[in-house]
């Protein structure tokens, strides 16, 4: 260390929490930041929808049924980008945190848990909304056209982001932060794959299809779909899937979540 | 000492148990203790000692399985929300996002108070002006741990924790952070600290307590534990007839020679005892080197207070 004369401090206690909303959004806008650095995070978010949506629209390697293809593909990316942010990226970041002591240092600050939640969500919302640009920008210019009433997409949106955020806080806050990387990406890869999300549901024979058809990644891939190649308003039954989904995630996160 | 229920921490019988209560295995075991406001408090104690877990207690992030805890005449737990913008935390190690840059994390711990201190003027102040955009996890254990004590310090608190702020440090890195907890404790801040390091202990701290197994062993100012006892040592040939020396000093001395040719005596050192010393070298023609009177110190008092035996 070089000596130049040391930076005067003015140390005397001054202590104070700011306003509550001001702490959220400071705490929000580190989040959504950390999120948009981190490249491995932003290959599961952005890149992977994203290839699929392409790939998928503009050759026939899979067998998407009567339709033009993007207008069945767009609904599901958008369902798989909602589970990337919500479930997978904030299960695996809050399970980290909690292993390396940050949800512990920021409980020692004035920061509350309530308000730390409320800063997560916002960034998760708000990086759900970069990713809906980018991929509707993609899917419009790929020719989709999409129909539909936007309040019954952004009720599915919203209620998909409460059911995956639930679980994801859940595995977050009681596996080990491994066991939740491992489990989190293999939750991402098994629902892309069962989940209606570019492979039809169709496809598979009737008795699973029906059971396939209640995971909540399938019911707002179905409803978006609905909604937006169907032009459905507001589609009761995956509206229900998700709401039950999002309740049980939610009280089950709030119950057994635990900080350290 | 500070009046009661006016200290900054004040610990009265805690207890904490860890795992079964039946194994009786008790991380702290009935500790009671006043940190005074304004002072730098020192627990010092070996690994395991329960320094750290009685420290965890007062930031409220454990309870106590019985006993009373009050910080700034608060509870940890029920007043967490009046007591945490007035707490600084630092922890033993991490609790920074490995990919958290080091102003931008400090900068977010200063939001979330109404007058906090310049965010890069601090980072200046402890050399991290270079690493302000270094990643957390990039960063050496030694900017690690400046980093953590600035989280601390930021949001300009009445009274922080820092638990084991130097370890791992280097010199320069030591000397700095000892400067800012002197510094803080000039401007009425007041610290608690654990440690194992003798020389900061004495150094930094009004007040030590020493805690080995859980519970108070000895506490007071460096200078009260390290006491007005005094040795004497000095160097002469090996071998000298110790038994006769011990014969014509006051009862109660003590003297060893080790290793071989190195002499050590315990004894209420007074000028007389010194003389009788010199007097009875003189007349055996035995010619002393390095005589030197000398206080204990506070690492005399804790391998005394604590034993030597390794701790796992």
């Amino acid at each position: 260390m070089t000596a130049p004369p040391p930076t005067r401090l003015d140390l005397s206690p001054a202590p104070g929490a700011a306003p509550l909303p001001r702490m959220v959004l400071s705490q929000a806008g580190y989040e959504i930041r950390a999120v948009l650095r981190n490249g491995e995070q932003l290959l599961l978010t952005l890149i992977i929808p994203v290839v699929l949506l392409v790939l998928f629209s503009a050759t026939s390697l899979l067998d998407l049924g009567p339709g033009r293809r993007v207008d069945f593909l767009a609904p599901g990316v958008l369902a798989l980008a909602v589970m990337s942010t919500a479930f997978t990226g904030q299960a695996i970041g809050t399970g980290f945190e909690r292993r390396y002591g940050v949800l512990r240092r920021l409980g020692a600050t004035p920061l509350p848990r309530g308000g730390l939640i409320a800063a997560k969500t916002l960034s998760v919302v708000a990086v759900e909304a970069v990713q809906a640009a980018v991929i509707c920008a993609v899917a419009l210019a790929l020719g989709w056209r999409p129909d539909g009433d936007p309040g019954s997409v952004l009720a599915l949106l919203l209620l998909g982001t409460a059911a995956f955020s639930g679980f994801g806080l859940l595995m977050a806050g009681t596996l080990r932060a491994e066991a939740t990387l491992a489990a989190a990406n293999l939750v991402y890869v098994v629902l892309l794959a069962v989940g209606g999300v570019v492979f039809p549901l169709e496809k598979f024979p009737d008795g699973v299809r029906g059971a396939l058809e209640l995971l909540p990644i399938s019911a707002l891939a179905e409803g978006l779909r609905d909604v937006l190649q169907g032009g459905a308003a507001l589609p009761g039954k995956p509206l229900i899937i998700l709401a039950a989904w999002a309740a049980a995630g939610l009280v089950l996160a709030g119950r057994f979540f635990r900080w350290e | 000492m500070t009046p009661p229920g006016d200290g900054a921490v004040e610990l009265r019988t805690l207890v904490k148990r860890y795992g079964a209560a039946v194994d009786g295995r008790r991380a702290v075991d009935g500790l009671s203790l006043t940190a005074a406001r304004g002072a730098v408090t020192a627990l010092l104690g070996p690994n395991g000692a329960g320094k750290t877990t009685t420290i965890e207690i007062c930031e409220g992030f454990r309870r106590a399985d019985s006993g009373t805890v009050r910080v700034l005449g608060l509870d940890p737990v029920a007043d967490a929300r009046e007591l945490k913008p007035r707490v600084g935390v630092m922890p033993q190690s991490g609790g920074v996002p490995g990919t958290a840059r080091a102003a931008e994390f400090l900068r977010l711990v200063a939001s979330f108070h109404t007058r906090p201190l310049d965010p890069s003027a601090l980072l200046e102040r402890l050399g991290l002006t270079e690493h302000a955009r270094t990643p957390f996890r990039r960063m050496s254990g030694g900017q690690q741990q400046r980093l953590s004590l600035a989280v601390a310090v930021v949001g300009r608190p009445e009274l922080v924790f820092l638990d084991e702020p130097t370890t791992g440090l280097d010199p320069q890195a030591r000397h700095a952070t000892w400067e800012l907890i002197e510094e803080l404790r000039a401007a009425g801040v007041s610290v608690v600290l654990t440690t194992h390091n003798m020389e900061e202990a004495e150094r930094l701290s009004d007040h030590v307590a020493i805690i080995d197994r859980g519970a108070l062993v000895a506490e007071g100012a460096p200078e009260e534990l390290t006491g007005a006892e005094r040795q004497l040592r000095f160097r002469a040939r090996p071998g000298l007839g110790l038994e006769e020396l011990l014969a014509a000093l006051p009862a109660g001395s003590a003297a060893k020679e080790s290793p071989a040719g190195h002499y050590l005596i315990e004894a209420d050192v007074r000028p007389e005892l010194l003389a009788t010393v010199t007097a009875w070298c003189a007349s055996h023609g035995v010619l002393t080197e390095d005589l030197r009177i000398e206080r204990r110190t506070l690492e005399d008092v804790f391998l005394e207070l604590t034993g030597r035996e390794l701790r796992s």
